[in-house]
This record gives structure tokens, C-alpha cells and sequence, in this order.
């Protein structure tokens, strides 16, 4: 659009305990324009915008918005200054209605003297923005009722109603579906015809040449590059963002697949999924696909006893064991790496060292007390197999990055000497160096006998993974393919059950059942 | 479905219900105003707490601040002091002690348990101090009107429980500091982030708890004709029990204080009925506790 500046920040440095997170980073942004951020997890993209939000208080650098000099002053100030940031995990209070979420410290204000709130004022203003921006959410809906799709799109719509000059959208579009991407897409194009300007970090570079103007690369802390999408591959950035060439996106090597180590029949739990039969083979990487909400993630913590199922039989090394609960589960050799790693997979309280030990303290202890010698040596072992980055391992797993915590994670399991590990989304939220990493890591597992199931979000990442995939839709497994014989189009048609030959799978059941 | 979201309200009707037909006495409009009159002062002490626990805090020094405003409301009284300056003065004093907890909670970041565990004892302490152990009683008419006075047939704490109610309903429903109570304690951080100063409005919700302690303390001194430094002793059972058993969830964010309202009657009628049915006091406590936890369990079989 115009050649204005909006946003100039120059020489931004931040230093946490222990951790350069900035060093004397620039960063600008025209009016109108899309200007994305990417760089590995721990690069500095979230310390940025923090900084830029009032969240943090930059330890040197200057911010000049619009003309003016802007000095540390919280959050709130910067709301003012219009700025308005939709973080990464969404931050929306579950038990309020969609329109008071909206506008959170902003209500309206009915004039009289005790100052009570005016809903009719403010559901009107929310109407409007749904109507402008074609959204279809009722306001009066609470939070914790919408699926996590349109929750993003809430607090999309709070950015909205700020009618901010600046809107910084921090991993958008890890949670959304495609068509809902196209949506989001089209807000953004909506937004820019307004000369409202827009921050987009994301991972995914495909979306950044789609719809960024410049984008600016991080690595390290440090800045590495900014120029025009354009003029640059998607290759280009890739190898900015590292530092090295990374080489395959996917790396997919030939392991032999084994004997079957778990067969799951008939899985069924009323409401999340019904008759959910599989099997899994020592060596094999079984993807799950689906969309959000099939059942995936249900199924999977039925299988390791976090859930209860109503009826289903598991047999693991051709052993039928009850699973009831995640010990069982963990016993039988099965360990889980789940969606949610934050809430589900680390005490982000604790150590690394206390977090990859959790799963094995058991079998390094000696009435009570742990052997903290041996730990330590497993500890560094599984470590330097994981490449986790951190300086210490006493150092507190919450201030880690994403993919550093998510290797966390894996480590935890790794160590126990799991059979069969279930990975939920494992690449969410990780950059493209971390991903390639965790799909060697997976398949050394396999290399090594073990079985995975990995559910994922990311078809690309299903069809050049997996060795055989199953397409999940409403709760049940409507279909099977083998990997590498099927594309995108295909799957994606099951998943939206779009197509429905259920048959095919029934018969094969049924066969072996035989 | 009707069990999981008028639950309480079912219960609430079944214990009527029992206690009427085993108990004839029970269902008498004396009894009943009786029993409302007797609610109204943990009654009112647990609205203000309904606030608290939404914001997932908790506040148990409300018993411990009811004494020693209590024997202060009594000495203002001796003092000469008019009825209004009085009840403004001792509910002030509440929101003082109240703000005091909201503070080193908020400022000085310690768990509310703690803080209010220690003021506790603290403003117990306080009270035995300033009376030195003893009652200070015997007020004029106007005061003990308060607590024993009649308005068209109504008791007066009656009136105030129900006044009380309302403007804590209002207050929650349509007003800033009431959903961001809620807010608060659905997701602290969020509400951070959208620029809301937090631990202004967490002082508030504590204040709130101090007032509606005092205000119990004013009910309950005028109704005794003495402030007593052993006063409340044990009302914040009383207190946190109408809240839970009113469906407020202790994790904060979900609850009202209509929930609150039958949960304090309810509380009111046990002790009533326990009374009706010569059931020795030692054996009241534990009939009571086992309520409690038996409302929390049910809780819990409604979430799942």
C-alpha cells in the first residue's frame, strides 16, 4: 500500500536468566502491509512481540509507533496505542459468553451512576463485527461451548472490535482446518484493504508465501534477514531460519516391519468412538487422520486408560491385557506423547531432569530412595540422542521452547523402553528443523522394534511418515490406505466424510476375525 | 439433565420435605422465619465469600473477623455513636481487614490458604486482646432492633440477607468487578493480558468478604445484646459449606449466589432439623461435615 511506517522497533535486546532470548533485533512494519516473523522455536519471534505488547520490558531498544517514542508501560497502554495480540494459546475465559470475552476490560458502560454494564450495547457491537467480517457465532454462546477453531475466530474478533492498527497473530492457523485457513485468510485480506497492518508467525511457510508482504527471519536471538516474499524460496528461508541446509522434508527410510505387537478390537466408548478395531506391527508407523473433533485423540486415551471405554479388547505381544487406567497402560509397554504437552505431558514446574525421570522412577529406586547416579547417567544418555537445547539439566522445563519441551516429552518415554508409543499431534507448534528431528526419532524407535501410532493434523506429514494410515471420521475408522499409494484429495475426502465405503474396512475385520 | 443443573434446588426441597413429615414442629411459619433468621448471618457472610471462591480464592478468617468487629460494633455502640455511624463504621473496619488480606495476596504473591489462615488467628487474637476475654453487652433499643427488630412482621436480618442478596446478584451479573470476578477465575492470565489490572479487583473481592464478615458481626451483636471475642468461632465451616453446597466451584469461574442463597438456607435448615430431632450437638458435627463432603461428591458425579 502506502510506504508509511507504522511500527519502527530498532536494536530490541532481552536477556532472561540464563538465556539471550534478543540481541539488538530491527524490525518495522508499513501501514496496510503483512509482514510475517518466522525462525525456529527459541528464535526470539514471542519475546519480539511480547516486548511490542507491553508483556516484557525490552533490557535495550527503541519502539516508535506511529511518529512517537513509546516507553515501557503495560500491557494496557499498548491495547490503547492499538495493538492488539492473539496469542498462541488462546487466552479466552471459558465460563463467559463469547461477546463478553470480546470485550473483556472494555464493556460498555451504561450512563448512570452505578456504572452497570450495557449488554444490549454490547451485543449489538458484537453482531456487528460477526456480520462485517462474515462470521457466524452467536455472542450470547459461552466460550467453553465452541470448539477450538472458533475460539481462534473469537479472539480474532476481539482484535477486531480494538479496531487496532496492529495485529499480531502468533501461530494462527496451528489449530485450524483448511476451509477455516481461507476464512482466516480472507479476514486478513479484509483487514489490509482497512490499512490495518498485520504480524504473522507462523511455521508454516507455505502459508507465508500465500499471504505475507515481507517477511523477517530469526535465528537465535538475532536477526537474519528481512525482505520482500517474494524475492526469496520457501528453500531460502528454510536455510536462513537453520543455518544449514536441512535437507528431505519428510525423511522416510525403509524399516522392516515385525510381528504384531498390538491388536485393538472393537474399541467403543458412547458419544467419542465406536467400534474402533486396528492393529499395529513391530517396525510400522500407523498414521491416524482426521479432522479436529473425529475422535482421534479420544481413541488414542481410551486405548492407554485416561479414559474409560465401555467395551473393547487389547491384546499387546499377543497377551489380552485390561487397561484401566494409565498404569495399566504403561505397564503393558505403551507409552503416550500427548496433544496437549503443556497440560498432559510436563510438570513445567519442575526440572528436566525431574520431568524425563517421572516415568522411571519406579524402577530406579530401592526401597524409596532413587539412584540419582544412575539417573543421571540415563539422563545424559537420552539427552544427547534427543539433542534437547538447555543448560542444565536442573533448569525448569517452562522457560524451554515448544520443541524443546516436546522433546521432553518423547525422552520421558524413551527411557522407559516403551513397545508401542503413541504420538497426539507431535509436531505442533515445532519448527521444520524440530520436525525433521522428531520423524528421525521416530523412526529410530521403529528401526529398534517399537510400533507407533502417530495422529496427526498435517496430511503432508501423515502420507510421508506412516507406513499405513487410517482416516478417522465421527468416532469411527471409515477407512484404510497404505502409505505412499494415496493422495491428499483422497484422504481428505474420508476424513470430511465426504466418501463413505465403510465396507472395505468391515470386510477386512471381518476376514481376520477369521 | 434436571438433576445437574437444579441439583441443589432438588435437595433442598427433598430435606423440607423429610423433615416436615417426620418432624410436625418443623413446618411452622415461626420455624421457618426462624431458620431464616438464623442463616441470614453466615448467610450474608457467604455471598461476600461466593466472590472469593469465583475468583478461585478462598477466605478463612471470616469467622475470626466477625469477633473482632463484632466487640468493636459493641464498643461504638457503648461510645454514643448513631446507628448508621455505626454499622458504616464496623463494615468499614471489615473492608479494611479484608483489603489487608487482598493486598499480601495480591502484592506480596502468597496463597490466599496462608494469608487468610493467618488472619485468622490474627484478628482473633486482636479480639480477645481489646475485651480482655470479656463480653461487652446491654445496648439501646435502637441498636438491638437490627438484629431482633420486626419490619410489617418481617425480621429485620431477614430483610437485610435477602437486600444484600440482590445487590451481590447485581453486582455479579452487570457490572465490571463482577465479571471480572468471574473472569478472574476462569483464566487469571487472560484477563491480565487484556489489560485489566487484576490485583485491584482481587483486593476488591477480599474487601468484599471483610465487609459481609462485618456485616454478620452487626447482625449477630445486635441479635446476642453483646459483643463476644468468642464469637464465629468455626462459621467459616458455615460459610465455605453454603458456597460449595450453592454449586460454586472452588476451582472459581462457575457459580452464582442464588446458589449460595439455598445453600446457606439448606445449611440453616440441617442445623434446625438436628436441633427439632434432640440429635446431641457432638453428633451435629459430624451429621454436618459428612453433608459437606457428600455435596462435593456430588459435584463431581454431575462433571463426569
Amino acid at each position: 500500500m502506502t510506504g508509511e511506517y507504522i511500527l519502527k522497533m530498532v536494536g530490541i535486546s532481552k536477556e532472561f536468566p540464563g538465556v539471550k532470548a534478543l540481541e539488538n533485533v530491527d524490525y518495522d512494519l508499513k501501514r496496510g502491509e503483512v509482514h510475517a516473523i518466522v525462525g525456529e522455536n527459541g528464535a526470539g519471534k514471542t519475546t519480539l512481540i511480547k516486548i511490542l505488547a507491553g508483556v516484557y520490558r525490552a533490557d535495550k531498544g527503541q519502539i516508535r509507533l506511529k511518529g512517537e517514542n513509546v516507553s515501557f508501560q503495560g500491557t494496557r497502554a499498548m491495547i490503547d496505542r492499538g495493538v492488539s495480540v492473539i496469542y498462541q494459546e488462546l487466552n479466552l475465559i471459558p465460563y463467559l459468553s463469547v461477546a463478553e470475552n470480546i470485550f473483556l476490560g472494555r464493556e460498555p458502560i451504561k450512563n448512570n451512576c452505578i456504572r452497570l454494564i450495557n449488554w444490549n450495547k454490547m451485543y449489538a457491537k458484537v453482531s456487528g463485527i460477526m456480520q462485517l467480517f462474515d462470521i457466524d457465532i452467536n455472542p450470547k454462546a459461552r466460550v467453553s461451548t465452541l470448539g477450538i477453531a472458533y475460539q481462534q475466530v473469537v479472539e480474532i474478533a476481539k482484535a477486531l472490535s480494538l479496531q487496532s492498527d496492529i495485529v499480531v497473530m502468533d501461530e494462527p492457523t496451528a489449530t485450524l482446518t483448511g476451509n477455516e485457513v481461507e476464512k482466516l485468510f480472507k479476514i486478513i485480506h479484509n483487514l489490509k484493504r482497512q490499512g490495518v497492518s498485520i504480524i504473522y508467525i507462523s511455521h508454516k511457510l507455505e502459508e507465508i508465501k500465500q499471504i505475507a508482504d515481507r517477511v523477517t527471519i530469526l535465528r537465535d536471538g538475532e536477526k537474519v534477514l528481512t525482505d520482500d516474499v517474494k524475492n526469496i524460496t520457501t528453500e531460502e528461508i528454510v536455510r536462513s531460519m537453520v543455518g544449514r541446509d536441512i535437507g528431505k522434508k519428510y525423511p522416510k527410510e525403509n524399516v522392516p516391519i515385525g510381528d504384531e505387537l498390538l491388536k485393538v478390537e472393537q474399541l467403543c466408548s458412547k458419544g467419542v468412538c465406536e467400534d474402533v478395531s486396528f492393529n499395529l506391527r513391530r517396525g510400522e508407523i500407523l498414521g491416524i487422520a482426521g479432522l479436529v473433533g473425529a475422535g482421534r485423540t479420544e481413541m488414542v486415551q481410551l486405548l492407554f486408560g485416561y479414559r474409560k471405554k465401555d467395551s473393547g479388547r487389547i491384546t499387546v505381544n499377543g497377551r489380552s491385557i485390561r487397561i484401566k487406567k494409565p498404569l495399566d497402560a504403561v505397564r503393558a509397554g505403551i507409552g503416550l506423547i500427548p496433544e496437549e504437552r503443556r497440560n498432559h505431558g510436563l510438570v513445567l514446574e519442575l526440572s528436566v531432569f525431574d520431568n524425563v525421570t517421572l516415568s522411571v522412577l519406579d524402577c530406579f529406586s530401592f526401597l524409596g530412595f532413587i539412584n540419582r547416579r544412575k539417573l543421571g547417567e540415563l539422563v545424559n544418555s537420552v539427552v544427547d540422542k534427543t539433542k534437547i537445547k538447555m543448560h542444565t539439566y536442573r533448569q525448569i522445563v517452562k522457560n524451554l521452547s515448544g520443541g524443546n519441551q516436546q522433546k521432553i516429552v518423547l525422552a520421558k518415554w524413551f527411557l522407559r523402553n516403551c513397545d508401542i508409543y503413541i504420538f497426539d499431534e507431535p509436531t505442533r507448534g515445532i519448527d521444520v528443523a524440530g520436525k525433521i528431528e522428531i520423524y528421525r526419532l521416530m523412526q529410530d524407535l521403529a528401526r529398534n522394534g517399537a510400533g507407533i501410532i502417530m495422529i496427526s493434523s498435517e496430511l503432508p506429514e501423515v502420507l510421508n511418515i506412516s507406513d499405513r494410515i487410517l482416516v478417522m471420521y465421527d468416532g469411527k475408522i471409515v477407512r484404510e490406505f497404505k502409505g505412499g499409494e494415496v493422495n491428499k484429495e483422497h484422504v481428505l475426502s474420508y476424513a470430511i466424510g465426504a466418501v463413505r465405503d465403510s465396507t472395505t474396512y468391515t470386510e477386512q475385520t471381518l476376514r481376520e476375525d477369521k | 439433565m434436571i438433576f445437574r443443573k437444579y441439583g441443589i434446588f432438588i435437595a433442598f426441597i427433598a430435606v423440607i420435605v423429610i423433615l416436615s413429615i417426620i418432624c410436625p414442629s418443623f413446618l411452622t411459619w415461626k420455624n421457618l422465619l426462624n431458620i431464616v433468621r438464623k442463616s441470614s448471618i453466615h448467610g450474608v457472610m457467604a455471598l461476600g465469600m461466593t466472590f472469593v471462591i469465583l475468583t478461585a480464592g478462598i477466605d478463612l478468617s471470616v469467622g475470626s473477623v466477625l469477633a473482632l468487629t463484632g466487640v468493636l460494633c459493641a464498643s461504638f455502640e457503648h461510645a454514643g455513636l448513631p446507628v448508621v455511624l455505626i454499622v458504616i463504621a464496623t463494615l468499614g473496619i471489615g473492608a479494611i481487614i479484608g483489603s489487608v488480606n487482598g493486598l499480601i495476596i495480591t502484592k506480596g504473591k502468597v496463597t490466599p490458604f496462608v494469608v487468610t489462615l493467618g488472619m485468622m488467628s490474627v484478628a482473633r487474637g486482636l479480639a480477645h486482646i481489646y475485651t480482655d476475654g470479656q463480653p461487652i453487652s446491654g445496648f439501646g433499643g435502637s441498636f438491638r432492633y437490627i438484629g431482633g427488630g420486626d419490619f410489617f412482621y418481617v425480621p429485620v436480618p431477614i430483610i437485610i440477607f435477602v437486600f444484600t442478596l440482590l445487590i451481590a446478584a447485581v453486582i455479579l451479573r452487570d457490572t465490571r468487578l463482577g465479571r471480572y470476578t468471574y473472569a478472574i477465575g476462569g483464566n487469571e492470565e487472560a484477563v491480565r493480558l487484556s489489560g485489566i489490572n487484576v490485583d485491584r479487583y482481587k483486593i476488591a473481592v477480599y474487601a468484599i468478604s471483610g465487609l459481609t464478615a462485618a456485616l454478620g458481626a452487626v447482625i449477630l451483636t445486635s441479635r446476642l445484646n453483646a459483643g463476644e471475642s468468642i464469637a464465629g468461632v468455626g462459621y467459616e465451616l458455615d460459610v465455605i459449606a453454603s458456597v460449595v453446597i450453592g454449586g460454586t466451584s472452588l476451582m472459581g469461574g462457575r457459580g452464582s449466589v442464588w446458589g449460595t442463597f439455598i445453600g446457606a438456607l439448606l445449611i440453616g435448615i440441617i442445623d434446625n432439623g438436628m436441633n427439632l430431632l434432640i440429635i446431641p450437638a457432638y453428633w451435629q458435627l459430624v451429621v454436618k461435615g459428612s453433608i459437606i463432603v457428600g455435596a462435593a461428591l456430588l459435584d463431581r458425579l454431575r462433571e463426569e
